[in-house]
């Protein structure tokens, strides 16, 4: 045996596929060491001879890689480039060595060598599954305050980064006929044979290459040729044609309804140097006719006591190493095993000059061609013999073996020890697409049995072990005609499920079930014992398969084991449930560019560059941003809003009211549809005119409210509240088309098609007046609540006369594309005017002083017409219109109810927090009888005293009451008031 | 995520293009104001939520903005039809309730007997 | 049943726990009952519980169809607070915090109720206002709720974001500080052994096929997969199946079953101290004992009994967790799943009797009834016990749908305008 020198002392030279002029240099722990491209963290590590990778969850046990693949429990490292690109939890058998890559080992303190929290290993039988369910409850305090902190800090396993990722995502939706899971032996046999028939393929692998288990296997040659080199030929011929995606390095993690799976693909966590363009992951949605499962199979270990130390490997994780890496996972290597394969990986060691210190195997009949090649090669096999216990503190460094029931032990020297309980089908894709599982009963395994979508199992995944009916059943899964023929050295036999003799007696070991959580054969049977017979039960009280490999290993031991306790069959015992995803995905990868600007992209008005150019400062609501106040320089936001109030009520202000939702309601039938939506009358409503109109839902509660104006006999322009535009709209439709549908009327949304700019104030109509063309803007040709249509700077406008603030006002409508322009010229000659710029913190106030009430702050989903002081709005003489009903509801009629009033501070200083609660008696005992509550509550600078807008019981009849408003510091004396504070006459609207 | 079939377009598209729009065949009352309060708290709120096949509407609403109707198993997800607005409660195929019901049988108590042999 | 303490543990350390008893047993059923509660869940074990503690009735039999807890109860994100807006709801989820203050020394089994807070994000002026009302009306009720300027969250919460550049930045929060988690299988699993130690029936794998009634059509009892098992009570608590079970004794209930799903991710040491929820941005976040990201995600828009949902419920929730924590983004997703909730036309629960005689139901809790569970359970065995509810649930009845005296806490948190 010939190491190379500078990739790991071993290496075998010869042996493997990577090439040993490429090489790149990381970090372990601090160590340097040098690996080959193509190379895993693990093989990397264990061709340097570092077995010795990580601590367990709950005993802080010295563990090392079991696996070579993506369901490693133990190997999970913390892998980072630089400080924000530092990703805990990394399965080292699975992460590619890049140059420059800084890895460390988790959950040891303060080395991995040497980790305190080992100390939980020796005080394990207190440890036993689900103790602490039974202790810390005393005193009553210390379980938040010591215990769960102290339980909290020795749990969890990696670090979470601390900086935003700098990487990006990528995404992209496909349509495809077939998605093939899978890219070994069947699921390209299967590519082979679909592609043949011209439909749309996409082939999916984990891994950096196709080839599954012909990375180990290399004794199985398919169409003449070896294995592994079959399946890159393929996949280059695949790849060739033009109906045929492959996908390596890719993961289908979810298979959800309706054929639409969830791909995950790793893009650049192998690269040294990414490029910057490059995403490092990429989200694929895949909506797919049909779906050939192709996804293998998974080894399983052997449970016996100690069998967790480092340098205990799964047979085919060795042979892994060794035939694809070129790395032998010790010199002097024992195993364990209940199933013919791991009999070849021996072989291969074997052959490739690693000594074999003996094959334990726990049947008393192992394959008889498997044994006769062991005889051929010089290796020791002890059929009906079990491994019973293990040594060496940081690596294994032997094994202890008796024969079956004998008491009779021995010691062998090993330095590396591979295991082998068989082969379980990995059927997660399958579960998670709803189908269900049987059990073969001679193979100990749950394979596919009632397909719930249109898919279909080939291979091991299936339960098909033979390889030329592997082929078969491949190729006709996709449905073409094709010829192949492949041959293969040993067919396997054997396997077990649950404990070997080695995991007993409870009191004495701990026999590994699942490894990464600790849990052990006797904690199941614990489990059982206390009662939990269920497998879910079992599962949540030990916590089997509950870690991040999600029981790939664990699973169907940890089911056989609870079956022989509670004297069940297997199946009786169930399975618990596959969950998506089948191996953890990035949250980065699944919201891909859904972040920042695009996380929920914000929607600007036409004027909005220019509001931030005149220093607005915005708030959002909703989707929108929208100017909420304009200070000027060395002004606070209550100083502008005082100075915006003032200067709107003693010359003119101008405001963007762009965000109004607004609908076109045109038909013939158009007044006899909006009867039916709204509480008012619309059919007597002459064109030309507006009205404020309310819209309540069948429960009779206010929905939506706004101003609508009638343009014709058959067109109506709606506008609703900033965020209700959408919901309307639905409303609207849902009705017109299926309750109404006799009608005819036309809906359309035109929030986004029109720029709205309000101008108020007595100064109002002489601001706007030479930019209108078509339109006498007289009191008498246009008094408050007309409408018309005209032009303003020659462009196609709708005027409105309306007033939100009580003030002469007019909203001009304009396109979206004039907006800024027509805004822009309103703005220079209001402002030579003295007029301002407002905001909706203005807005609000304003409003307020004239007891306008805005839905969705004083009405909140359970307000009538009526409660909000609107019962006006509610036509008496309709024999018709949603909500009609709902509001005779004996609830919606009682006395008492919470009606909107104006209160008054006594203390015209003091402004009432809005959301305050309203009490008659604030010196009552907690809990207090509540009134009502504070909707809105604004310093007025017009009135120079607070005001605010109250939801109080039986409120109208309160008037000039004496309530309170208790606060945490203090309680604040007001009185109920009607709700209009400023020209109380209304005077000022008709200008 | 749903394939929903829609009736108008005559198209399978994605779920994130419709809007689901409850129970179908909910008829608002011709004399809605001389109801009894119970009836309306019949009409506003009860629904048959079943388990099983039930009747529902959908609204193309990133498409073509129909309202329509379909027939689906609650249990599989499983559209059994998708039928235009206004036309009766369809029949749903017997041989597409048997895989239904068989369906609903078989995925019934999935979460506590999954992976059970039969 | 034997205790648990730190000295029973130790006891059995030496023994290799051989010496610990089955927390409750699988009896097969008796002919008939006092009380049948349907659904065996943390509500209908607890009802049972309280039912035996409270009121002295312990003939009484929790027929599960599946596994014990296995329904929500076992799949939800485990928070617990009663900062709620009306009184009908302060009333049931106050009462329901102040037992689980209590719980684990009350069962003698640790349901690790953990008090870490639970904080809602406020990210505009609506939410603020919104956030006011109930902060008031919390605190003039008698229950912590207060309000936390963005600088003060970030110290609760160190990995907030709370940047003015954030497209929803935070204006503040509402804190409730005795709000929480707890251990969801161990309040099912301690309930079931406090019930099964005082003569409890709990009967698993057996599903509800029918409700038989006598002449006067009061309830006779229960159809079976086990057979008959007669009743002289029903208590329905049957969570996102409460509509099915009812429409046996032909009874409807205006409830909509929805898939919810929720995700956890790997295990990680401690970086997330209390519960998080931003309704703005619809997500809500905690992190277990174990070191797992708990994530609850929305509700899929149709009506199902499925228990999965689309991915792109997922992928919403999580593209909003990382704007509020950007750094989770390299995170991993490990495991998703769905439940089914039971929701009202006003999201409210229903607890109250029903037109058949004999009949009792507790449904409708949504997403909110894990927190509820000891509340809702103590309530509800006085409901079964008395014949009539008890005053902290006297306004959950079925009648407010016909009267319209709903109580519509979706409502009161209103929408922008």
């Amino acid at each position: 045996m010939s190491a190379s020198s500078n990739s790991g002392a071993f290496r075998i030279k010869g042996a493997g596929r990577l090439t040993p002029a490429r090489t790149a240099r990381f970090t372990f722990d601090g160590n340097s060491y040098t690996a080959l491209e193509g190379d895993t963290v693990a093989s990397a590590l264990l061709a340097h001879g570092v077995h010795l990778l990580g601590r367990s969850f709950k005993y802080h046990r010295p563990r090392g890689i079991l696996t070579a693949g993506p369901e490693e429990p133990n190997a999970l490292l913390d892998v980072s480039r630089d400080a924000a690109r530092r990703q805990p939890n990394v399965r080292a058998t699975v992460q590619e060595v890049f140059d420059g890559a800084k890895i460390a080992s988790q959950n040891r303190w303060p080395s991995l060598k040497y980790d305190i929290g080992a100390v939980n290993d020796l005080l394990a039988p207190f440890f036993a599954a689900g103790f602490y369910y039974k202790t810390f409850m005393w005193p009553k305090e210390a379980w938040a305050k010591i215990y769960e902190p102290i339980i909290r800090r020795s749990a969890g396993l990696g670090v979470s980064p601390t900086e935003d990722d700098p990487d990006h995502y990528a995404s992209r939706y496909v349509h495809c006929d077939v998605l093939i899971a899978g890219a070994g032996v069947a699921g390209l046999t299967a590519a082979l044979s679909a592609a043949a028939t011209g439909k749309k393929i996409i082939l999916v692998d984990e891994q950096p290459e196709v080839g599954g288990a012909l990375h180990y296997d290399a004794s199985t040659t398919i169409d003449g040729q070896n294995g592994y080199d079959w399946a890159q030929a393929t996949a280059v011929k695949l790849k060739a044609m033009p109906n045929v995606t492959v996908l390596t390095r890719t993961t289908v993690f979810g298979y959800y309804n309706h054929g639409f799976l969830g791909l995950v693909e790793r893009v650049t966590d192998h690269v040294a140097k990414p490029s910057k363009d490059a995403p490092r992951e990429r989200l694929w949605q895949v909506r797919t006719s049909k779906v050939i499962l192709a996804t293998g199979s998974i080894e399983r270990h052997m449970v016996f006591a100690n069998n967790d130390r480092p340098g205990i490997m799964l047979a085919s994780a060795a042979r892994n190493f060794l035939n694809h890496h070129g790395v032998t996972v010790g010199h002097n290597v024992g195993v364990y095993t209940a199933h013919d394969s791991a009999y070849e990986a021996a072989f291969d060691l074997k052959r490739a000059g690693v000594s074999i210190a003996t094959i334990v195997d726990s049947r008393d009949k192992p394959g008889e061609a498997v044994l006769a090649e062991a005889r051929k090669l010089g290796i020791d096999v002890l059929s009906g013999h079990a491994v019973v216990d293990t040594s060496g503190r940081l690596r294994i460094n032997s094994m202890t073996v008796a024969r079956n029931g004998n008491f009779d032990r021995r010691k062998i020297k090993v330095d590396a020890l591979i295991v082998s309980a068989g082969w379980t089908p990995s059927v997660h894709l399958f579960s998670q697409s709803r189908g269900k599982l049987k059990f073969d009963e001679a193979n100990q395994r749950f394979v596919p049995d009632v397909y719930a979508q249109n898919s279909v199992s080939a291979g091991a995944c299936n339960g098909t072990d033979n390889l030329a009916e592997l082929i078969d059943e491949a190729i006709t899964a996709g449905g073409g005609r094709i010829a192949l023929s492949g041959e293969n050295r040993f067919d396997w036999t054997g396997g077990m499920i649950g404990a070997a003799e080695g995991a007993g007696p409870d009191h004495a070991v701990k026999a590994f079930v699942d490894f990464q959580h600790d849990v052990t054969a006797k904690d199941i049977r614990l489990a059982v014992r206390e009662g939990m017979h269920s497998i879910e039960h079992i599962k949540r009280f030990t916590t089997n398969g509950m870690a991040s490999d999600q029981g790939k290993l664990s699973n169907m031991h940890g089911l056989a084991i609870a079956s022989e306790m509670l004297g069940r069959p297997i199946p009786q015992v169930g399975l618990t449930t596959f969950r998506a995803p089948y191996t953890p995905v990035t949250y980065g990868t699944l919201i891909n560019h859904s972040r920042g600007e695009l996380f929920d992209p914000a929607r600007k008005t036409p004027m909005h560059a220019l509001e931030e150019a005149e220093g607005a400062e915005f708030e959002d609501v909703g989707n929108w941003k929208r100017a909420w106040y304009f200070p000027k320089r060395g002004e606070d936001m209550h100083t502008s809003v005082s100075r915006e109030c003032k200067t709107v009520r003693d010359v003119a202000g101008v405001f963007d009211a762009s965000t109004l939702g607004k609908i076109e309601v045109v038909g013939p039938d158009a007044a006899a549809f909006l009867n039916l939506l709204y509480t008012n009358a619309w059919d007597t409503l002459k064109p030309g005119k507006c009205r404020y109109g309310i819209m309540t839902r069948e429960d009779g509660f206010i929905y939506d409210d706004g101003v609508v104006g009638r343009l014709a006999e058959d067109r109506f322009h709606v506008t609703t509240t900033t965020g209700g535009a959408p919901r309307v709209l639905n409303h609207m439709e849902d009705y017109l088309q299926t309750e109404f549908p006799h009608l005819k009327v036309w809906l359309t949304s035109t929030t986004e098609q029109w720029a709205v700019i309000a101008v108020q104030g007595p100064q109002a109509r002489e601001i706007i007046e030479p930019f209108v063309d078509g339109q006498d803007l007289s009191n008498e040709a246009f008094p408050h609540m007309s409408v018309a249509e005209c032009t303003v700077m020659g462009v196609p406008a709708r005027l409105f006369r309306v007033s939100f603030t009580g003030e002469v006002g007019y909203e001009v409508n304009v396109p979206a594309d004039y907006g800024a322009a027509v805004w822009k010229a309103i703005w220079e000659r209001a402002q030579s005017m003295g007029a301002c710029l407002y905001g909706t913190e203005t807005m609000h106030i304003l409003r307020a002083e004239k007891g306008y009430l805005i839905v969705g702050q004083d009405t909140d989903g359970t307000v009538t017409p009526d409660d909000a002081g609107y019962g006006w709005a509610v036509s008496k003489k309709k024999t018709d219109f949603v909500g009609i009903r709902g509001l005779k509801r004996p609830d919606l009629v009682r006395e008492g109810r919470k009606q909107l009033v104006g209160i008054l501070t006594k203390d015209p200083k003091e402004v009432l927090e809005e959301g305050g609660q309203i009490v008659a008696d604030p010196n009552q005992p907690k809990p207090m009888t509540m009134l009502g509550h504070v909707t809105s509550s604004y310093w007025s600078e017009n009135l120079g005293r607070s005001i605010a807008i109250a939801l109080v019981a039986g409120g109208r009849s309160r008037m000039g009451e004496t309530l309170y408003v208790p606060m945490a510091d203090k309680t604040i004396a007001v009185e109920v008031t009607d709700m209009v504070f400023f020209d109380k006459e209304g005077g000022r609207i008709n200008g | 995520m749903l394939l929903i079939h829609c009736p108008y377009c005559e198209e399978d598209r994605s779920e994130l293009e419709f809007r689901w729009a409850g129970e179908a065949h909910v008829v608002r009352p011709e004399n809605i104001a001389a109801i009894s309060d119970e009836e309306f708290a019949e009409f506003f709120f009860l629904r048959n939520n079943e388990k099983g096949l039930t009747y529902e509407r959908w609204r193309h609403i990133h498409g073509c903005g129909r309202f329509f109707n379909a027939a689906r198993d609650t249990v599989s997800d499983r559209f059994l039809m998708t039928y235009k607005a206004g036309l009766p409660k369809q029949p749903v195929p017997v041989a597409e309730k048997f895989a239904a019901i068989a369906e609903e049988k078989s995925v019934e108590t999935w979460e506590q007997t999954e992976g059970d042999a039969r | 049943m034997r205790k648990y303490s730190v000295f029973a543990i130790a006891r059995e350390a030496l023994r290799a726990h051989k010496g610990w008893e089955a927390q409750w047993t699988s009896p097969e059923p008796r002919s008939s009952y006092d009380v049948v509660i349907v659904g065996a869940g943390g509500h209908g074990l607890g009802a049972a519980y309280y039912l035996a503690k409270e009121h002295g009735i312990t003939n009484i039999a929790v027929i599960e169809k599946g596994w014990l807890g296995g329904g929500n109860t076992g799949r939800n994100t485990t928070i617990i607070r009663s900062n709620y807006l009306y009184e009908e709801s302060m009333d049931i989820y106050e009462h329901s915090l102040k037992l689980w203050e209590g719980l684990s020394q009350d069962l003698n089994y640790n349901v690790m109720y953990s008090p870490r807070g639970v904080m809602m994000l406020s990210h505009n002026i609506h939410d603020q206002q919104s956030f006011k009302r109930h902060i008031n009306a919390n605190r003039l009720y008698g229950i912590d709720n207060e309000w936390l300027t963005p600088e003060q969250a970030k110290a609760f919460v160190p990995v907030l974001d709370i940047s003015k550049t954030a497209r929803y930045p935070i204006n503040g929060a509402a804190l409730q500080r005795r709000g929480g988690t707890a251990r969801h299988d161990a309040v099912a699993w301690g309930f079931a052994r406090a019930a099964a130690d005082r003569g409890v029936h709990i009967i698993q794998n057996c599903e509800v096929t029918g409700i038989r009634r006598g002449p006067g059509g009061e309830v006779q009892g229960v159809e079976t997969s086990k057979g008959f098992i007669g009743a002289k009570k029903i208590g329905v608590s049957a969570a996102g199946h409460s509509s099915v079970v009812m429409e046996m004794a032909g009874v409807r209930v205006p409830l909509a079953s929805n898939p919810l799903q929720a995700l956890v991710s790997e295990p990680m040491k401690p970086i997330f101290p209390c519960v998080v929820m931003s309704n703005t941005v619809h997500a809500y976040i905690s992190q277990s004992d174990k070191g797992e990201l708990v994530i609850g995600a929305g509700t899929d828009q149709y009506n199902s009994y499925s228990q999965t949902g689309g991915l792109q419920i997922i992928t919403h929730t999580l593209d909003a967790i990382c704007e509020l924590f950007p750094m989770f983004r390299r995170v991993k997703m490990m495991r998703q799943w769905g439940g089914i909730t039971d929701n009202t036309p006003d999201r409210s629960p229903i607890q109250g009797v029903t037109p058949v005689p004999g009949l009792f139901v507790n449904c409708g809790w949504g997403t909110g009834g894990f927190k509820a569970t000891p509340g809702s359970a103590n309530l509800f065995a006085h409901l079964i016990a008395r014949g009539e509810p008890h005053k902290l649930a006297a306004g959950l009845t079925l009648d407010r749908f016909r009267t319209g005296r709903l109580i519509d806490e979706a409502a009161a948190a209103a929408v922008a305008h």
